[in-house]
């Protein structure tokens, strides 16, 4: 797997990376993870298991929420991308201090995938129940809250939104 | 201490604006310049010996730097309790997965063809592979009878209560491997220098513990050994011990390449190769009076060490010691035994043995309401440990702890008599069949007996030059809140803001050892600890006159810069002295265990779905007594992700052995609970007001992984009507229960005349 991004050889791709404009030389199967962590230095996003499952690698590509171990550079082509790093404006958005609030945060190590799947869920719907959230969150798993503070959290962070937050 | 006004309160988490923004800083996170990579070739078998190793001709080796045992400077073993495990295997072979050789190359992509491109050829020797074969010795893996530790634990005359008995009952339960599924994978980078020696930055645990390890690995002294812990994503006790091995390989691949050197494990790896929970095998046999009070019994706690010895000694022993649960015991007695089988070490995972020993008592007390006729909770009530009573050491419970109040707020918060009459109602028809389930346990705070005293940690606290206040202690943050509760203990304790007080780097240059960061004793023991070094930063600062009797937080940092400005750095050190009456025999393990218990009583609703056989909760209390709670959201959060683990190890999580290797060690089929699998998790708290710890605060950490898997299989037991024995529970397995649920119902145990 790991020499898969070898499959043919180096080219440039573009994409928007936090709404900076991105030029990068890789090879089109090499993971966008490892793009941005290596290459751009994007640490934020993080990998726990390179198969899709724990969703600590999530990042938005062009709005929708991707697991970037799986998305090979080829299908980042003109995208645009949001990471955990791109979130924060001035200050920390609604979601991360609902996080810091609320204890959403334990280890820190599924935070920027979950806080970028309660913006995704957020954004699909301003107004989930619990069990939207339940749901919006499935594909993040966190081993350490036990997930009651993470709910708290988005929660707390949607009764705090105002429209053009989100 | 009285009018507290930090303690108590949920200040925001230190580290945390770093971890919302991503900020924070992780090992794979981190880059060193000109920073070459690390892997791992491993045993493929579990038991032998290595013929031959090939190094195929696809590669070109002259890019690689390869480490074997030969290139170790000093012991070849991880040190920690025995000396027993190598850092790299020679010629013998004990278990899947052992370490065998290193490479090291500039591109961390050109490490997984190399690795394939070894090829080893073994002798292979019969493999012990179950606790069983293990017992029966007709191999011998392991010293003379494959057992790492046996503890005895004796009370009072057994051969009196049997023949008082009115019952006998007898019961046998397990439970398997866990994995502790932290979302970090491990990962360590090391990096080397003639002159200062080595240093190591890691996701770990216990900086000291790999220190020590590298010290007898690299044969360097203490002050050329230097471990600095990076932000650690989640550890669990699964960082506990296997770090040492990791900074071990790291370290010799720095000394051999002269570069600074990354390995980080992929979650194959790290599953497959890294310790999980001890499984375990408990037998009871105990004789109950006719109006369900026990008399006395003997418990047979048997765990499963894998390869090496690592820790399971003190699993053991700890297991061994919560094996009677939260109940008076006139007599007991209770034969421990860690034994060596054909596996991978098993280590540390939060709960380290009690979760093991507490599902069997606390499934045991519902068979024992079952055989004399009685209701789960009456059984419990006969024989809740009272103040004045003693545990199975023979230490006097000395906490005003009530537990029968804890559990009549515990029923009634569960609404439980009520679900009880409804849920049988329901059950009569279709295929859900809904059941609830209680566990009443204790968790002992701190290391166990005279294990702090040994341990004789310390804890500095510095004034800065800038007036802010610094906490130094090996104790690490991964998660559980230490930097947050640590600086709440030591601006208390002054009467400073939070904001005035840090928490140094865990960084074996910086900071005293203050112990390693486990058995849930960091609020409590270390926590002490800074209080008093945090009063003694204040004694100094009054003694040299540039603090007066009462002073405002500005004074206060004013006199620090002053003092440091005139007479340089300012620290106050504070070393563990034990209570001096506290008695502990650690050989026949009787006296003062633990300086504290934290109690609990948890109650799970669940529902069987007879189609699909899967369980699913519903419902979950955990109501606890964990002295003072010095920070609501974090305690919560520390319960909260306790239950939902052991949900885990109840419902989901089951490691499938072959050969002694887990096969599926890949979070696609090895299932930890998602958003959806998890109930609402009602937290709540009893606060006795005890004196032990920092402002009264005792150990939290632990005890939520106690509880939920004999609670959830009580309720399941109960739904079903059939007894549930064994976790985890997934569909096989009720499959295995519903079909065999006559065989087994009689077996259960029978009055004794
Ligand atoms: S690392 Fe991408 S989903 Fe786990
Ligand atoms: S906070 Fe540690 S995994 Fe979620």
């Amino acid at each position: 797997m790991s020499n898969s991004h070898e499959i043919s050889g180096r080219r440039e791709f573009c994409f928007t990376v936090n709404g900076e404009r991105k030029t990068v030389p890789a090879y089109p199967m090499e993971r966008l993870l490892d793009v941005l962590r290596h290459q751009l230095r994007l640490t934020g996003t993080k990998e726990g298991c390179g198969e899709g499952e724990c969703g600590s690698c999530a990042v938005l590509m062009d709005g929708i929420l991707v697991n970037s171990c799986l998305v090979p550079l080829l299908q980042a082509q003109n995208a645009n991308i949001l990471t955990i790093e791109g979130l924060a404006g001035a200050g920390l958005h609604n979601l991360q201090q609902a996080f810091l609030h609320c204890g959403g945060t334990q280890c820190g190590i599924c935070t920027p995938g979950m806080i970028l799947a309660a913006l995704y869920l957020l954004k699909k719907n301003p107004f989930p129940t619990i069990e939207d959230i339940r749901e919006g969150l499935s594909g993040s798993l966190c081993r350490c809250t036990g997930y009651m503070q993470i709910f708290e959290a988005v929660e707390e962070a949607a009764r705090r939104q105002t429209s053009d937050e989100v | 201490m009285n009018n507290s006004s930090i303690v108590g309160i949920s200040v925001p988490r230190k580290e945390g604006q770093d971890k919302v923004t991503g900020r924070a800083q992780y090992i794979d996170d981190i880059v060193l310049p000109g920073m070459w990579y690390g892997a791992t070739v491993r045993s493929t078998i579990p038991r032998g010996r290595i013929k031959q190793i090939t190094f195929g001709a696809e590669v070109a080796w002259d890019d690689y730097v390869i480490v074997s045992a030969k290139d170790i400077p000093g012991k070849n073993c991880i040190a920690l309790i025995a000396e027993d495990q190598p850092c790299l295997a020679e010629n013998c072979i004990n278990h899947p997965e052992e370490p065998i050789l290193l490479l090291a190359h500039a591109d961390r992509h050109a490490l997984a063809k190399a690795v394939n491109a070894i090829s080893i050829e073994y002798d292979p020797s019969p493999a012990v592979l179950t606790l069983e074969e293990s017992e029966r010795c007709c191999d011998i893996i392991w010293g003379s009878d494959n057992t790492f530790k046996t503890y005895v634990i004796q009370k009072g005359d057994i051969d009196s209560a049997w023949a008082k008995a009115a019952y006998i009952v007898e019961g046998e339960y397990r439970t398997g491997a866990q994995e502790q599924l932290y979302i970090e994978n491990n990962g360590m980078i090391a990096w080397f220098d003639p002159e200062h020696g080595i240093t190591v930055w890691g996701s770990l645990q216990c900086p000291y513990y790999v220190h020590k390890a590298l010290m007898t690995l690299c044969q360097l002294p203490a002050e050329r050994v230097r471990v600095v812990q990076v932000e650690t994503g989640g550890a669990f006790g699964g960082k506990e011990d296997y770090p040492s091995m990791i900074a071990g390989h790291a370290a010799l691949l720095a000394i051999k390449t002269r570069k600074a050197v990354k390995i980080i494990y992929d979650r194959l790896e790290d599953m497959a190769a890294t310790s999980k929970r001890h499984p375990s095998r408990t037998r009871h046999r105990t004789a109950v009076s006719k109006d369900g009070k026990i008399l006395g019994g003997t418990i047979d706690f048997t765990i499963d060490g894998g390869a090496y010895t690592t820790l399971s000694p003190v699993v053991l022993s700890r297991g061994a010691i919560h094996a009677g649960g939260p109940y008076y015991w006139p007599s007991v007695r209770i034969t421990a035994k860690a034994l060596a089988t054909n596996a991978p070490p098993h280590g540390a995972f939060r709960g380290f043995g009690a979760p093991q020993s507490l599902f069997a008592m606390e499934r045991h007390m519902d068979r024992i309401a079952q055989i004399i006729g009685a209701s789960p909770i009456v059984v419990r009530q006969r024989n809740f440990l009272k103040p004045g009573q003693t545990t199975i050491t023979e230490q006097a419970v000395r906490e005003p702890i009530d537990l029968e109040k804890l559990l009549d707020r515990a029923l009634e918060l569960s609404s439980y008599q009520s679900r009880k009459e409804s849920f049988a109602e329901e059950n009569e028809s279709g295929e859900i069949k809904k059941g609830i389930g209680v566990a009443a346990f204790l968790h002992g705070a701190g290391f166990t007996g005279s294990g702090e005293r040994y341990l004789g940690s310390v804890v500095g606290v510095e004034a800065c030059a800038d007036g802010a206040v610094r906490v130094l202690v090996s104790s690490t943050e991964f998660g559980q809140g230490t930097k947050t509760a640590l600086s709440q203990v030591a601006a208390e304790t002054l009467g400073l803001g939070y904001e005035d007080v840090d928490v140094a780097p865990a960084d074996t240059m910086e900071v005293p050892n203050s112990g390693p960061t486990v058995a849930s004793r960091t609020v409590m023991v270390v926590g002490s600890l800074v209080c008093s070094a945090a009063l003694g930063i204040r004694h100094a600062l009054r003694q040299s006159g540039w603090l007066g009797d009462s002073y405002s937080p500005e004074e206060f940092r004013a006199a620090c810069r002053n003092y440091v400005a005139a007479h340089g750095a300012l620290r106050s050190w504070s070393r563990y002295e034990a209570p001096p009456d506290i008695f502990w025999d650690d050989e026949k393990h009787r006296g003062e265990a633990y300086a504290a218990f934290a109690w609990a009583v948890y109650i799970a609703s669940v529902r069987v779905d007879l189609t699909t056989y899967t369980v699913s909760v519903d419902d979950f209390v955990a109501l606890q007594e964990v002295g003072r709670v010095l920070h609501p959201v974090l305690a919560a959060g520390q319960i909260t992700g306790g239950v939902a683990q052991g949900i885990g190890l109840s419902l989901y999580e089951k490691v499938i052995w072959q050969n002694g290797r887990m096969q599926n060690s890949q979070m696609t089929n090895y299932i930890m609970p998602t958003s959806l699998d998890v109930p609402p998790i009602r937290v709540f708290f009893e606060e006795l007001g005890n004196v032990h710890g920092a402002f009264g605060a005792k150990g939290i950490g632990e005890l939520p992984i106690d509880g939920p898997a004999p609670a959830i299989a009580n309720a399941v037991a109960d739904a079903l009507g059939a007894p549930c024995d064994c976790v985890p529970l997934l569909a096989e397995d009720i499959f295995d229960i519903l079909t065999t649920r006559v065989a087994t119902a009689d077996r259960s145990g029978s009055p004794s005349r």
